[in-house]
């Protein structure tokens, strides 16, 4: 229980006297998660749209498979997209392993089937109610997955939300393609493992509450720039 | 307020002026917090940024072998002589050593503190069955316990479960070691270094056998082109100095020094 108060108070010095170190990993950390987020989700939203309203032979093999790789293990990506990135490696010319691009790269592969697979969830059960519709207009497919993307938008951030809280968590994969470099690679969760394998449990715990703290607040600072749980507008 | 942002963003990517190299080090090495001394110093006087990729001496053989750093820096001299014999490194020069040590509950149910010599102490620990824990991560440390074990004629794979391998890092098998109330064996640097050694203590130290020995080696540029050979070579040249010498001897934690600097030049 000691530790426990000792990180909150670490976490309480580190925010209040604006560490820098503190501030350059956070900010790291949302730069890399944030980018990750990015990129998965222009590839992941349209993408599970259009798995929600075509027909196709595989869809049930492709949806079962999409939603198995929720589950990727992220100690497996890091690892594979090591060995690409390694300058032994297809991708080493381009020396981009311990690297932010290299964990961004990382963290994309991660969160892309997780928020494809949620987006997919929602689009479905909209594009149930918006069928008709949509057919009777003789709209293109193009402005059929538009239109379900911006009336789904809700459903549609809650994935996006899903897939920045599994990024910004995540230390498996970044870990191994970052490598935990200071001043280069180093963000909130792979400092936490570093200080607890020094025995600094307080530091450590500490940089738990800024990295819970910070999630909490992109979630807030999200929901109140798209207006979305207020008074006669849920 | 857009642009700034995305300049901000781009800044924070990171694009350093400075010179910099990337080393492989030990977890030992770099928990003892001997880097933190070292690698300032560094960077204000050959203008070098030092990036540490701090893993086992195992991983940093394969990160060599793969091209992926400019240098390491470990302690298993049997795997660097291998590394060198296979062209990965043009040589391996010694930088400084410390002694491992065997660290173990307070109360220690094995009676280490009455053990003659490295030797001696394992086998009580094997007689009383005690729980041990091994690094289990092809580290330089875990490589001396196998060779300790050997030394002392018992066999790693016919230990009951009293022989616990997690295969973690220096400081994270001392959480362990620390909550499971078992021997472990360390380094002394990290060691010194640790801050969680609730109900552990240092039990037996001081055989030869116990000799720790820290080597660099510069990956060859022959094999992998990529390297910076020439930072590799600068800041090896800085790592033999009489001034690294001067830091590395006197970096001690409660008066006790950690490592002793016996590069030849």
């Amino acid at each position: 229980m000691t530790d426990i108060w000792a990180g909150l108070e670490a976490a309480f010095w580190l925010i209040v006297t604006l560490d820098s170190d503190l501030v350059e990993i956070t900010l790291r950390s949302l730069q890399v998660s944030v980018t990750a987020l990015v990129f998965a989700s222009l590839i992941a939203l349209p993408f599970g749209t259009w798995l929600a309203i075509r027909r196709f032979r595989y869809r049930r093999t492709a949806i079962a498979v999409l939603n198995a790789l929720m589950g990727l293990p992220p100690v497996v990506v890091g690892l594979i997209v090591y060995l690409l990135l390694s300058r032994s490696g297809p991708f080493g010319v381009f020396g981009l392993l311990f690297t932010p691009t290299a964990m961004i790269i990382a963290q994309v592969i991660i969160i892309t089937p997780l928020i494809a697979s949620i987006t997919h969830q929602a689009m479905r059960e909209l594009w149930a109610e918006y069928h008709d519709l949509l057919i009777s207009l003789n709209t293109t497919k193009r402005q059929r997955i538009m239109t379900l993307i911006w009336d789904g938008r809700r459903a549609l951030l809650t994935a996006a939300l899903a897939g920045f809280g599994r990024a910004i968590g995540e230390v498996g994969a970044i870990m191994i393609v970052g490598g935990n470099i200071d001043h280069a690679t180093r963000v909130l969760t792979t400092a936490i493992a570093l200080e607890t394998g020094k025995g600094d449990f307080a530091l450590a715990l500490g940089l738990g509450f800024v990295l819970i703290a910070l999630a909490l607040a992109v979630n807030i600072l999200i929901h109140s720039l798209s207006r979305t749980e207020q008074e006669g507008r849920w | 307020m857009i642009r700034l942002a995305v300049l901000m963003w781009l800044a924070l990517g990171g694009v350093a002026f400075a010179e910099t190299m990337r080393l492989a080090v030990t977890t030992s090495f770099h928990n003892s917090g001997l880097s933190d001394v070292l690698l300032p110093v560094i960077k204000a006087e050959i203008g070098l940024e030092v990036q540490l990729l701090v893993v086992g001496t195992g991983q940093a053989l394969r990160l060599g072998r793969a091209g992926d750093v400019d240098a390491i820096l470990v302690h298993s001299k049997a795997a660097e002589d291998a590394f060198v014999a296979e062209g990965f490194a043009p040589y391996r020069r010694e930088i400084m050593y410390n002694d491992f040590v065997l660290i173990g509950p307070a109360h220690d149910p094995a009676q280490l503190a009455q053990a003659t010599s490295a030797r001696d102490a394992l086998k009580r620990i094997a007689a009383a069955k005690a729980p041990f824990i091994s690094r289990g991560d092809e580290s330089g440390t875990h490589k001396k316990e196998l060779v300790l074990w050997d030394a002392a004629a018992l066999e790693v794979s016919a230990f009951d479960p009293w022989y616990k391998a997690v295969g973690a890092g220096m400081g994270a098998s001392l959480n362990t070691a620390s909550a499971m109330g078992a021997y472990i064996l360390a380094d002394r640097a990290s060691w010194l270094n640790f801050g969680n050694k609730t109900g552990l203590a240092l039990l037996y130290a001081g055989d030869p056998a116990l000799f720790n020995q820290y080597a660099y080696l510069p990956v060859n540029a022959v094999k992998h082109p990529h390297v910076n050979a020439a930072v590799a070579q600068a800041l090896e040249a800085w790592l033999v100095s009489q001034n690294a010498a001067d830091l590395i001897n006197g970096y001690s934690i409660n008066g006790e020094r950690l490592f002793s600097f016996n590069a030849q030049n």
